[in-house]
Formats: C-alpha cells, structure tokens, sequence
C-alpha cells in the first residue's frame, strides 16, 4: 500500500532494443529500479515478437544494429504499433540516422553513452508522465 | 623576415640524379644534331649557287674585258694603219720622197696621234729607204734582207710583229704599198712600242691579272709585267685554238706548275682572244685565287659563321638542355609532391575512419561501465550499505569511475567530429575553431610534456573557404612540431589569428631550441628531417609549404637558435570575390 497505488503514477513499461546485452540488461535493471517495467530484448525480430505479444508504454531503441538496423525496426513498430512512442540510441557523429529516424516516426534521440537521468527526462517528456 | 623559394636547392640536388643527367645527355646531341643539320645544309647550297653564279659573273666579265681591249687594240691598229694609207693616197710618192715634206706629214701625225708614229720612211722596190723622217739615223738603210720587207712588198697594207731591227730597239711598223710608174713603192712608219704597250699595260685586274700579246711563233709582242717566258710552250696550245670568228674569247685554266716548278701549284685563268686577222693573240692572265677572291672571303666568312654559329649551337644546346632538364625535374617533383600529399590526405581520411570505428566501438563498453557504475550507486543507497564503514569511499570511486568514463565519452567525441572532417571539400571554415579542435587533440601530448599552449584568436576573423582536412594537416603539423621544438625546455607556444586586410595571419610562435640558419634555407624540401630516423619524415612542412601554395597562401619562418621559432601563414580569404571586385574597377 502506499505510493505505489497512487492513481497519479503510472508504472511505465518499456521495451528496450539493443544488441550490446550488457549494456540492456544494466540499463533494465536501472530503469527497474525506478519503478518501471521493462522487456530486454537484443535485435530488432526479438523486439517486434515481444510487441506483436504485449502492450507498451514506450521503446528504447539502438540505431546501430547487427542484421536489422534500428530504422528499419522503428519502421516495423510504427506499423504494429503507431502510437507507441519511440526513444532512439544513436552514436556521437551519426545525428544524419538520428534525423532519419525522427522523420520516420520516432520521438526523440539521445547520443551513446548518455546520462540515465537524461534518458528517464526523455522517457518522462515524451510518455506526458510528469515526475514519479 | 626570410622568404623562402623551395625548389632552388632541391632542384640541384635532383639535377644530379644520373636519370637526369642522361637525360640531359641525350638531349644535347639531338638538339646539336637538329640545329647543325639544316645550317650545313643550307651553307652548302648557299655556296654551290654562290659560287658557280660569281664564277660565271667572273669569267663573262673577263670575256667582256679582253673582248674589249681586243676591240680596241684592233681599232688602235686600224686607225694607224688608215693613217698611213690616207698619207700614201693623198700625197704621191714623189711628193713624199722628199724629206722635208715627210718630216712635215710626221709632225702632222705625231701631233694627231699623240706621238705614236715614231718615223716615216719611204722605201723602192729594192728595199733601198729613198726618204726618212725621224730621230734615228737610217738615212739610206738597205731593208732588202728584212723580213717585214718581204711580206710588205707582197702585201697592200702589212702590219709587221714586233723586232728590234736596225736600231736595236723593240718596235713594228706599218707598210702600205704603192705602185707608181711601173715601180712599187713603200710607205713605212714605225709605231712606238710605249705607246702601244701601255694599251696592253692597262690591263691589270687585281694583283695577279695582266695581259700580253704574242705572235704566230709564241713571241711576245708586248712585254709582260711578270717574266712568264718559261710559260711560253703552253701558250702554243692556246694559239693553237684559232677559230674563224675573232669575236671568240677563249677561256682555259691550268697550272703552269707542270712546265715552271718555280710557281708550282699556282693555278691561272687564261682568256685569250685573236686579234690582227688572227696572227696575234690577247692574252690575259691572272691568278685563280686573285679573280676569284671573293669567294675566298666568302669562304672564309662562311667559315667564320660555321665556327661562331656552331659555337652559338652547342652553347644553346648545353644551356637549353639544361633548363629543359631543370623543368622536367621540377614538374616531376611537384608531382611527387602532390602524390605525397594525396597519400598523406588519404592516409589521414583512413586514420580518421579507423579512429571514428574505435571510436564508436568503445561507446558501447564505457557506456555499460558507467551504467553498472551508477547501478552500484543505486544499490548503495540501500539501507544495509547506508551504515557501512567504507560508503564514502565507495561514492568517491564511484564518482570516478563515472567521471572517468565521461573523459572517455568525450575524447572519442573529438575523435568522431575530427574524423568526420576528412572529407577535403571547400567548406566555410573559421580557422579559430579549427585551431582549438586541433588543439584539443593535441592536450594530452602537451600536459604531459608540460608545455604551455597560449592562444590569441581575433574575434572579428572571417570565415574562409578552404579544405578543412587541408587546414587540419597545416595547423596539426605546425602545432605538432612547435611541440616537439618546447619538449625539451618546458616553454611556451603561443598560437594566435589577425585579421589583416585581404588575408588572415595565423601565427605559431614557440620558446623552443629554434633552427639553425643552416637548416632554416631547407626546412620546407621534402624529406629534410632532422628528427631521428623513424621519427619523421621530412615531409610535414614540405607538404604545408605546398598546400599552402595551392591555396594561394604564403608561409614565412623565423628562428633564432636557443630563442625560438615562429611560423607565419597568410591565407587569403574569399579570392573568388576579391577577384571578381578586381575585375569590375
């Protein structure tokens, strides 16, 4: 009982999409932390199986990719799911993939490696949520 | 300031190259062959025509000459003769066999013919002189044994050859033959032999042409200016070629050599020509190298040319090679030039793709890091690790490691964005932030040799068109090297940027060991390097010094051993538009 069913908040729950594993996991285990749910996945089929399956709040995604590369797989989400918000991990000097993915449908992108707080600012920013 | 001209002293260098200098020796006999071929030619023909055309000129002036003097020798006697005959027609020989008349008739014709007529005479049938007029004594000579008396009494009008006769001097008469009464008479006068050999005398052409006249028995009836009596025996050849035309002009040349050893070798003209009904003969006669003396001169100034000209050939060869030579070299040293500097540009373009991979595959791995580090930090702030004895300890390392991962995030950022410029496009380029990126490359080599980078940019530069990838190389390797200069004394580099009318001035000044004069004339020649062996190249500064060049731009270097150095590079800004405002005023 308490803070957690306070109807204000709500629990957020994220795909998360990159082929470094370590880096998913810590990244899940982070975000879980701060009272979101999260499903790692490491390639862009094993995250659209997990979003033909379940319903979420918003995706983290990695452009840089091995066999299908993070635009390709933001194309596919934005047809499964158009109104899923899209957050995209891009390389320093890779702004160009960056923008090719804003203008595919994604919300919003942030330059590897980043700040978790500013990536839980983004989450917050493009979800509506105002703090938790 | 000192300016610096950088191929002079490679290029000397590069000329000794035994490629080079075959070259060189393979060009100077092509050049010499070329230029003496036509000229031999052409002087050959020049000579052949010149020489058979003033050959012709010469022998027809000769032919008119003695044509002439033949004609007048011929004239001079028919004029005396008709004299004579006149005197013998007018007066009859009774008239004239007095002595006081035909001195007075003599008179009459020295004075009309210029003292030819030496004397009068006036001989019978039998050769017994009836009557004299003139300053020798031969009163009542008797001519009855005279050769000339014999063919006179035979002949209407008779011009005897020369001989000396009873008065022992050289001279020849004309008779004219009367008959009267039955009896023959004879009208003599004597012609001075001056009077007519200064006719002949006056012949003289050069130093060597004179001329004679000698009878039927090759017998001078002129005397010659040289003795030539031992030439006597080809002359009979030359009478021998009587033709009936006497307007012929005979022309022959030989060497009398065979016949008179004493002018041996000495080779003549002889043109010769009948007179007097064909019993004399003209003879004119003159040395070949004096006649044809002209062409001697011209030989020898064809020569004179041939020697200056061919002189001039070979020098222009040498000179001429020489800087073909020097141009080849020079062209093909600005082209090693270039391909060292598009192997150097395309060595940076592959490091910087290198760098922006490793750059982008380290991302990932301090990323993770810092991730796990700031789950540590979350774990921490659980209460079990609130009390712990060490927590401070732990956040500080933390900290750290946190930050030490950002240092990371940020260097491969340098490297990415520096890797992205290799592309050597014109692009707009404030030179200020270039330097600085420069210079943030080359912090951690300057904090660790403790030389202090001190910069002065100007705030109101320009931006200019230029190849970034150009500019990093010029201001990396001028940086680079002020460095490597500071190393060693701890000092300073100062780098600062001037905006100055038409062109920025970027200055690198170091405290550093400075360059001897020595060194200073050869810095910018490629592969001068007083670096270690591996350690440099030489090539740097000569590919600044080019690339600058290119672009228009001028680069100055001063130094003083034991002071320092400063490089001062001029980049001209938006040329295109100052060229253009150029050509409007």
């Amino acid at each position: 009982m308490g803070a957690i069913h306070n109807e204000d908040i709500k629990v957020l729950k994220l795909l998360l999409v990159d082929d470094e594993v370590g880096f998913v996991n810590i990244l899940s285990k982070r975000l879980t932390k701060r009272g979101m749910i999260t499903v790692k996945t490491n390639s862009g089929a094993e995250a659209i199986q997990s979003l033909r399956k379940n319903d979420f709040d918003l995706a983290v995604l990695d452009l840089k990719m091995e066999n299908m590369s993070g635009i390709e797989t933001l194309q596919i989400f934005k047809k499964i799911v158009p109104e899923m918000p899209v957050i995209m991990l891009t390389g320093h000097g890779c702004e160009e993939s960056a923008k090719e993915g804003l203008a595919s449908g994604a919300d919003d992108y942030l330059i590897k490696p980043c700040n978790l707080e500013e990536l839980i600012d983004k989450i917050h920013k493009v979800t509506g949520n105002k703090g938790y | 300031m000192k300016l610096f001209k950088k191929y002079r002293s490679d290029q000397n260098k590069v000329l000794d190259k035994p490629y080079y200098k075959s070259l060189a020796s393979h060009m100077i006999p092509t050049v010499i062959i070329v230029s003496f071929a036509p000229m031999i030619l052409v002087s050959f023909v020049i000579l052949n025509q010149f020489e058979s055309s003033y050959d012709e000129k010469v022998n027809a002036h000769l032919k008119v000459l003695v044509l002439k003097h033949k004609q007048n020798i011929d004239t001079f006697l028919k004029d005396k003769t008709s004299g004579i005959k006149i005197l013998s027609k007018t007066y009859g020989i009774k008239q004239l066999s007095n002595e006081v008349f035909l001195h007075k008739k003599l008179s009459i014709l020295q004075e009309e013919y210029k003292n030819v007529f030496v004397d009068l005479g006036v001989v019978n049938q039998q050769g017994h002189q009836v009557a004299y007029a003139g300053p020798f004594k031969l009163g009542e000579a008797n001519y009855s044994d005279a050769k000339w008396f014999k063919k006179a009494i035979n002949k209407q009008v008779f011009v005897s050859d020369v001989f000396l006769g009873l008065r022992g001097l050289p001279h020849f008469i004309i008779t004219v033959r009367q008959v009267h009464e039955g009896q023959i008479w004879i009208l003599r006068a004597t012609i001075d032999f001056v009077a007519f050999n200064t006719l002949v005398e006056n012949i003289r052409i050069g130093e060597t042409g004179f001329a004679f006249i000698l009878n039927q028995k090759s017998e001078f009836q002129t005397k010659p200016r040289l003795d030539i009596s031992a030439e006597k025996e080809f002359y009979k050849v030359l009478l021998k070629k009587k033709t009936n035309n006497h307007r012929d002009v005979n022309i022959s040349r030989g060497s009398v050599g065979e016949v008179d050893t004493i002018s041996q070798g000495d080779e003549y003209i002889y043109v010769s020509s009948f007179l007097k009904n064909g019993e004399w003969l003209l003879i004119y006669r003159q040395n070949i190298s004096d006649a044809f003396s002209i062409i001697h001169k011209a030989r020898r100034l064809l020569l004179l040319i041939f020697i200056f000209g061919g002189l001039g050939i070979v020098t222009m060869a040498f000179i001429l090679s020489k800087k073909m030579v020097s141009f080849i070299a020079r062209a093909d040293m600005e082209k090693e030039m270039m391909n060292q500097q598009v192997i150097e540009t395309s060595k940076l373009a592959s490091v910087g793709k290198l760098a922006s991979g490793v750059a982008h595959e380290i991302n990932n791995p301090v990323a993770i890091m810092v991730e796990e580090a700031g789950w540590i930090q979350d774990l921490l702030e659980e209460e079990e690790f609130a009390e712990s004895y060490n927590l401070n300890e732990f956040t500080r390392a933390l900290k750290q490691i946190k930050t030490q991962g950002n240092r990371c995030k940020e260097i491969t950022h340098k490297l990415l964005s520096f890797a992205r410029k290799t592309k050597s496009n014109n692009q707009e380029i404030m030179i200020n932030d270039l330097i600085k990126e420069i210079l943030e490359l080359t912090l951690q080599r300057t904090k660790y040799s403790n030389v202090q980078i001190k910069t002065q940019f100007s705030n109101t530069l320009p931006y200019i068109q230029a190849s970034s990838t150009e500019l990093q190389q010029i201001f990396l390797n001028l940086i680079n090297n002020a460095i490597d200069a500071t190393e060693q004394t701890k000092g300073i580099v100062e780098i600062s940027t001037q905006h100055l009318n038409d062109h920025i001035l970027i200055k690198i000044a170091d405290t550093g060991l400075g360059i001897p004069g020595s060194n200073l004339d050869r810095i910018f020649d490629p592969f001068f390097t007083t670096k270690p062996v591996g350690k440099g190249t030489g090539l740097g500064l000569s590919i600044c010094y080019g690339i600058i060049k290119k672009m228009g731009g001028q680069i100055d270097v001063e130094s003083q051993v034991g002071v320092g150095t400063s490089f001062s590079v001029r980049l001209r800004m938006n040329n295109k538009k100052l060229q253009k405002n150029k050509l409007k005023l």
